[in-house]
């Protein structure tokens, strides 16, 4: 992950196809996502996704059935203000026998504010370390200088 | 969702040089600028900029030493990133849960049709 991001992953008991159209299917998103996906997936396609009364832009990157998917979207708003930032949302698909799919999920781009600009993409391209692992040792060695 | 200083937060450790000099902090303890310039691959005054970014974002904090200016981690804030981390990687264990539900079902309904 770059500066920060964040990576799951989750097997899943369907082919690819399957899972893909779980992803990337609007309908499909509702049920997962956000409570209104206004979305045609295409690449550099805008749309909109709503979380309760609040929502934002979507705009999908790559479609690559089935193997990736990835769109940048902002995090709702909450009570507190918020700077906006856009977040790289990106999905890969490998099979894993003819039923089985790993599902792997890598969100990018926390630090970045607003939509980016073409200079804040090239960083944040360019910017695909292990932010997760970076925290995590810290968290450990912070909590062991704690006293008490 | 995110605060402001979240922001400020986030894009101070966004830079890998940054985040080699915080790592240096974390592992070290109390250091000079000095030290950490003769520990990095980058200049003295890269040292310094980073530093101020740092503190900054609250994540650094420095005390005078005689002629010396030290510098040290602020564990609050970092646990207030490593937290914030842990937040957004649970929405997103939520969220493949909810698809590996909906994708097997699905499949498992698909199976029953043939």
């Amino acid at each position: 992950m770059p500066g920060l991001g964040i990576e799951r992953d989750v097997l899943i008991e369907a082919p690819a196809e399957v899972v893909w159209r779980t992803i990337t299917e609007p309908d499909q998103m509702r049920l997962w996502f956000a409570d209104r996906v206004d979305l045609v997936v295409e690449p550099g396609a805008t749309g909109y996704m709503g979380f309760g009364d609040q929502g934002g832009p979507v705009v999908v990157q790559t479609v690559d059935p089935p193997k990736c998917f990835s769109f940048r979207w902002n995090h709702p708003l909450g009570e507190e203000p918020v700077v906006g930032n856009s977040m790289l949302v990106e999905f890969t698909l490998t099979p894993e026998g003819l039923e089985r799919t790993r599902l792997r999920v890598v969100e990018s781009g926390h630090e970045l504010r607003g939509w980016p600009d073409p200079e804040k993409q090239r960083y944040a391209d360019e910017h695909r370390e292990g932010w997760g692992e970076f925290l995590d040792r810290l968290a450990g060695v912070v909590s062991e200088r704690r006293p008490g | 969702m995110t605060t402001q200083a979240d922001d400020e937060l986030w894009s101070a450790v966004a830079d890998p040089s940054r985040r080699r000099v915080l790592d240096l902090l974390v592992t070290h303890g109390e250091v000079s600028a000095s030290w950490l310039a003769g520990r990095v691959p980058f200049s003295r005054q890269a040292v310094s900029k980073h530093l101020v970014v740092l503190e900054g974002a609250g994540l650094v904090s420095r005390r005078k030493q005689g002629k010396e200016v030290l510098y040290q981690v602020e564990a609050d804030r970092l646990d207030q990133a490593t937290r914030a981390m842990a937040k957004l990687a649970a929405e997103w264990d939520r969220r493949l849960g909810a698809i590996k539900r909906l994708a097997e079902a699905a499949h498992a309904e698909a199976k029953e049709k043939r």
